[in-house]
């Protein structure tokens, strides 16, 4: 039985993931401080990225939910993958939230507004801990896929209507990243660049973390799990104990 | 489906009207929470004014998380999911139906919420159609969420503290909205986005959760 | 009369278990079945995939016509299942459940008239919190909200458990009166004499699967399941 996670993917994929980072926080530490926000605008380099992966995570989880529901794909895979995502995402989402305050300190003057992006990501993370909390909870594995599944997908009608009521409730925020932003000019073209490279190594930090989390996932289950030939044997000879 | 709701919602009506739990329970519970807030806020009558549509929607969002554990557990007793499943009832009307006799709990519940707040805060109740409106769309909404997240958590034995993290996340839009529309509606605070924004806003909540409902409550009943 | 009931080579999984590691069983429409076993055969697993209320993952399972690999809803409301659990709900009278399961079923208030009057509710008990009832008179109500559906198909898990001598002869009396009246029968039960008389015939499960065949009562008693040894212990991970 296999008991490691690792393979030449995950090598790869690792490698590739390091070294993205690597030049993302380079390149973001050699950025020159603007002249609105200071040092803070290195933020740049890494900040988007994570928001992006966040979301990249929990639409991964909300495809993988669908696949389980749905009859001909379902399998067990899809909801170990399910799984997977969400925890990453999770940790996404906490760390877009950290950088987003310490990136907001010198804008706002304090850690935390009630900033309709801020808030929101803080909703996700409420609503996913609870999704994180309900796949923990002991029911039989049929049982937890399908309401992991259907909370998933809930989960995704709820972000949308969470974004609508936040943002007319509060809309004090500075503006999209990519929208501030002028291409033409030669500064800006220079953050551009540190936050895709950005979006990049958070894109691949994120499919290597996920390659790894879903392996365990599986070697958990292969762990207590006979084959189905030997469990139909073993309840079968329960005739000769009984007796 | 009309039909298999009408015949739920009855029953767990009729539950309720037996054991008198929202009533000797809930709704006491609820009262002493506006009461506890003034206790937590200034006494001074101008703050309470103030914030009473928020305190308003956050005491109903706490008895709603009460109220929906109450409804999952009268389905929890021994042999009623099989019962439940062998009784031809569509799952769409039980969702209906459960969701439908929670939407009256809460909107007795919320006039009694009311009476309280314009008798201990000194609300004056202006502004009555769009007090209402808001109020029916926020219960329909609240009652449809509460449903399904009642039903996913149920059966477990972290059930009661696993439904206020499910639930409240999601129903955050409604204390929002609900709690904006109020305060239009009562003249507390500058309005940004019209009440009727808001209400429509609750409206398509209201909608997409008893949508959502009536599809996954087939699925989510199908176990064991 | 048809086949009220046709298993082969019937799996059904609790979890990763197999409670039914292949079960044969055919049951003819206006059959009484009684299915023996120890504790953990699979007796109430059994019952309840017959109910469709278990998938079955292996085999082939056809119910009253209903092929129960490919659809189990479209049965489930024409069989009555009388399971450990009374399936009451604690705060409502008895009369009140029993018409909202009449109800739910399509029934009407007379079917539930006579349902309670043949278990021997009267007045009140009819009007009695059914929580605040004895086990053995839920037991009587259970049974009655199970009369009242008109199932085509009877599953009873222990009909006989919890009742005294009087509620004991109801129950074997009901079931007679549901098979004059086109019904099929398939119960467990540890009373086996009494649920003997009461049966046309009985099966055996052990280790998830039928041992003995269909065989008149003459030679089950004291038939021991044959099943082979295994040659080597097999060591389970």
């Amino acid at each position: 039985m296999r008991t490691s996670t690792s393979s030449s993917l995950t090598l790869s994929l690792g490698l590739a993931a390091g070294l993205s980072l690597g030049a993302a926080v380079v390149l973001g530490l050699t950025l020159p401080a603007s002249v609105e926000q200071g040092e803070y605008s290195r933020l740049i380099a890494i900040h988007p990225g994570l928001a992006w992966a966040s979301y990249l995570c929990f639409g991964v989880t909300a495809l993988s939910s669908a696949a389980w529901l749905w009859p001909r794909t379902r399998a067990p895979r899809w909801d170990r993958l399910a799984g997977a995502s969400a925890e990453i995402g999770v940790v996404f989402t906490a760390l877009t939230l950290a950088t987003g305050s310490i990136w907001g300190r010198p804008t706002w003057g304090v850690w935390w507004v009630w900033d309709a992006r801020l808030t929101l990501s803080a909703l996700m993370l409420a609503l996913y801990l609870g999704y994180l909390a309900l796949r923990r909870v002991p029911n039989p594995p049929e049982i937890r896929a399908r309401r992991s599944a259907v909370a998933a997908l809930l989960a995704v009608v709820v972000v949308p209507l969470n974004h609508f009521a936040v943002d007319w409730w509060r809309t004090l925020h500075q503006g999209r990243s990519f929208a501030q932003l002028d291409p033409g000019n030669d500064l800006d073209g220079a953050f551009i660049g540190a936050m895709l490279l950005g979006l990049l190594a958070m894109t691949l930090v994120y499919s290597w973390l996920l390659v790894h989390r879903y392996r365990v996932a599986r070697l958990e289950d292969e762990r207590d799990e006979r084959s189905f030939e030997e469990a139909l044997d073993a309840r079968r000879r329960e005739t000769v104990v009984a007796r | 489906m009309w039909r298999d709701a009408l015949l739920v919602g009855a029953k767990d009506l009729r539950v309720e009207a037996r054991s008198r739990v929202a009533t000797n329970q809930v709704a006491p519970f609820a009262v002493l929470v506006l009461v506890l807030f003034a206790f937590a806020l200034d006494p001074d009558r101008g703050m309470l004014q103030r914030a009473a549509a928020g305190l308003f929607w956050v005491a109903v969002l706490f008895s709603a998380v009460l109220t929906v554990q109450r409804s999952q557990a009268v389905e929890g007793a021994d042999g009623i999911g099989d019962a439940l499943r062998l009784s031809g009832l569509d799952p769409a009307g039980i969702f209906l139906g459960k969701a439908g006799a929670l939407a009256v709990e809460l909107f007795a519940l919320e006039l009694v919420l009311g009476a309280g707040v314009i008798v201990l805060y000194g609300v004056d109740p202006a502004g009555y159609p769009t007090l209402v409106a808001t109020a029916a769309a926020a219960t329909l909404a609240l009652a449809a969420a509460g449903t399904i997240y009642g039903a996913l958590a149920s059966g477990s034995r972290v059930q009661e503290t696993l439904l206020p993290l499910l639930l409240l996340p999601a129903v955050a839009p409604v204390l929002i909205a609900a709690t904006r529309a109020w305060e239009a509606a009562l003249g507390t605070a500058v309005a940004v986005t019209a009440a009727a924004d808001w209400v429509s806003l609750l409206g398509v909540l209201a909608v997409v959760y008893v949508a959502f409902g009536v599809a996954a409550f087939g699925p989510l009943m199908e176990e064991r | 009369m048809g086949v009220a009931v046709n298993l082969r080579s019937a799996v059904c999984l609790l979890g990763r278990f197999p409670a039914l590691a292949g079960v044969d069983l055919v049951v003819a429409s206006g059959e009484i079945v009684l299915v023996q076993g120890a504790n953990g055969a699979g007796k109430t697993t059994l019952l309840r995939a017959l109910a469709g209320l278990v998938p079955v993952v292996e085999g082939e399972a056809e119910v009253l016509g209903h092929d129960l690999r490919r659809d189990r809803r479209s049965l489930r409301c024409h069989v009555g299942l009388l399971g450990h659990g009374p399936g009451l709900y604690d705060d409502l009278s008895v009369a009140d459940n029993l018409r909202f399961w009449a109800r739910a079923a399509g029934g009407d208030g007379d079917d539930v008239t006579r349902a309670a009057a043949r278990m021997g509710l009267d007045g009140r008990l009819l009007e009695a919190a059914a929580g605040r009832l004895s086990t053995g008179q839920r037991r009587r109500a259970a049974l009655a909200a199970l009369v009242a559906r008109k199932p085509r198909l009877w599953l009873l898990d222990e009909p006989h458990a919890g009742l005294d001598a009087a509620g004991r002869d109801v129950v074997d009396g009901l079931v007679r009166e549901a098979v004059d009246g086109g019904a099929t029968v398939v119960l467990a039960s540890h009373e086996l004499e009494r649920a003997r008389a009461l049966a046309d015939r009985s099966v055996v499960l052990a280790g998830g699967r039928t041992v003995a065949g269909p065989a008149d009562h003459a030679g089950i008693a004291d038939a021991a399941p044959s099943v082979p040894e295994p040659t080597e212990p097999v060591h389970v991970a």
